[in-house]
């Protein structure tokens, strides 16, 4: 009897913390790791001072002066197309390659999936890396050419364009449209394939009118998430040394690191941040109507 | 089953071998044969050779791997603290405050890591706190990247958590503490380990964010791959990278042997 007391006497003591005071730590700490520096960029881009002098007043001076310069425009253009080329790839290659993986299953497949996952945790730049050795200046293809051919160069300098930052995103990045593909196509009724298949539709015609609408939820959702990286992606363009190829986080990482001129880097950042925050909210949005 | 006669099977699955394994196997094959190599430029390597491993093992490239460790490891326990305590917390909360600790948590995922990597930067090369040039300042720049896979992989197992059995310790007469201790955190386990091995593997490949504030006596094995590729050794850069991605998948496989383990309860 005592015992229960106390009990009933501690419980108002311990609920006296509110709830929501156990989320103020972390929080704290991620403001102070994340959302302080971020503040700092976002009023560095408004004062043309260099890093660490005093600053006085706010200014658009460093924010018309980059948008005025062509570099950026064009960084701006090769990001977006870039992003939008290698997603439109991932969602089609991606789907293709789910779609054998669950409904044309072949002995191995498991191994395949596991493959996947143990892909998604390799860094990027691993891709141009061996792309690289594949289509480089020196590398295989083209060595295999002039051993065949005998002529001086071979035919393959793709790498160094913008096609080579091209594939290599589609590479690295289908992995994230399949993951959720197949976890959509894992909870489809494969009796429904059965009686559309039984009813006389083609395999093509059961792709499009039964398994595609399942599956939009899922493309939507992978879709926007392989969007934002390749915004964000860095490694795979660092890799190619391509000086024609200037995406959005190569220029922050130029002005900032070889240029040294910290407020031009920080009105690209926030372009940037803009740009992908933007994407990411319908992401969130996305994938939460979708119930991923 | 979508195709169902011989024929159509055996075509979809070479179509799939010849989409899958160049794209794939090959990249992952190719960076494996020409670490082993000494020279490539035929349509195969020649002059086997494990010179590079030795040289990709000592010296530098050793401290860059040493380095990589200490820094994901740090990263990473520094991760699973914060993200699943916030984690945590956010459960316990109503729906507005789950969501709002939601966006916080996974807006690292949304930044640019090289704008992380900038913010970080002009963050803390002034004062109050002066970090510039010590290894302190990837490691954190290395967390707030990964916090939000932690915070994710643990929200997600917390929801999916039964509260039956929190409920019925804590009708016992188990403390709240003693809840968290004894019951909800051992059957999270799996989650944090698998966030564990995620947080970890994101850190060893981080790149971006590290190109921004690496000091020079505290360089990742990712930004030394770049400066062999860089002056042109891409065979010592391939071997580099073969250490990392070997690496790695020792760490994952370890903790996911933890995980099974943990599983059984």
């Amino acid at each position: 009897m005592a015992s229960i007391t106390a009990a009933g006497r501690r419980n108002p003591v311990s609920l006296r913390t509110p709830t929501w005071a156990w989320a103020l730590p972390p929080v704290l700490i991620l403001a102070l790791g994340f959302l302080y520096p971020l503040a700092l960029v976002v009023r560095q881009s408004f004062t043309p001072e260099s890093l660490g002098e005093t600053t006085t007043g706010a200014s658009l001076t460093p924010y018309t002066e980059v948008f005025a310069s062509t570099a950026f425009r064009e960084a701006l253009t090769t990001t977006v197309w870039l992003a939008v080329g290698a997603t439109v790839g991932c969602l089609v290659l991606g789907f293709v390659l789910a779609l054998v993986i669950a409904f044309v299953p072949f002995p191995g497949g498991k191994a395949v999936a596991r493959f996947i996952d143990v892909f998604l945790s390799f860094p990027s730049f691993l891709i141009t890396l061996a792309l690289l050795f594949i289509y480089g200046s020196v590398g295989m293809a083209n060595g295999a050419w002039t051993g065949v051919t005998g002529a001086a160069e071979g035919p393959f300098h793709f790498l160094t364009t913008p096609w080579g930052v091209l594939l290599a995103e589609i590479t690295y990045f289908t992995p994230f449209v399949m993951r959720p593909l197949l976890a959509a196509f894992s909870q489809l009724d494969t009796a429904q394939l059965e009686v559309a298949s039984s009813l006389g539709a083609g395999p093509l015609r059961i792709v499009r009118q039964v398994i595609l609408p399942e599956a939009l939820p899922a493309l939507a959702a992978g879709g926007s998430l392989v969007l934002v990286l390749c915004l964000n992606e860095f490694g795979i363009v660092l890799f190619t040394g391509a000086k024609g190829v200037t995406t959005l986080p190569m220029l922050v990482y130029s002005k900032a690191i070889l240029e040294s001129d910290y407020p031009a880097a920080c009105v690209v950042a926030v372009v940037n941040i803009v740009l992908s925050v933007g994407l990411y909210s319908l992401y969130r949005v996305v994938s939460r109507r979708a119930g991923a | 089953m979508l195709v169902h006669s011989r024929t159509g099977k055996w075509a979809t699955w070479s179509a799939f071998a010849l989409l899958f394994l160049p794209l794939f196997a090959v990249p992952l094959l190719v960076i494996l044969a020409a670490s082993l190599s000494t020279n490539w430029s035929g349509a195969l390597p020649s002059g086997p050779t494990t010179t590079r491993y030795a040289a990709a093992t000592s010296g530098d490239s050793l401290q860059a791997l040493t380095t990589s460790l200490v820094t994901a490891l740090c990263a990473s326990v520094l991760a699973l603290v914060l993200g699943s305590w916030a984690a945590l917390a956010a459960s316990a909360l109503g729906r507005r405050g789950k969501r709002f600790l939601d966006a916080l948590f996974m807006l690292p995922v949304a930044v640019p890591s090289v704008v992380v990597g900038l913010a970080v930067l002009v963050a803390f090369s002034r004062p109050p706190v002066l970090l510039n040039g010590t290894r302190w300042i990837v490691i954190i720049a290395h967390t707030v990247l990964v916090t939000a896979f932690a915070y994710q992989s643990v929200s997600a197992a917390a929801r999916r958590l039964d509260p039956m059995y929190e409920q019925a310790a804590a009708s016992l007469g188990a403390s709240p503490g003693r809840v968290l201790w004894r019951v909800r955190l051992p059957l999270l386990l799996p989650s944090l380990t698998a966030a564990a091995g995620l947080c970890f593997a994101l850190s060893m490949g981080e790149l971006s964010a590290t190109m921004m504030l690496y000091p020079p006596d505290w360089t990742p094995l990712p930004v030394q791959i770049f400066a062999a590729t860089d002056r042109g050794s891409l065979f010592t850069g391939a071997a580099l990278a073969v250490v990392l991605m070997g690496t790695t998948l020792l760490v994952l496989t370890a903790v996911s042997r933890i995980r099974t383990r943990a599983s059984y309860r």
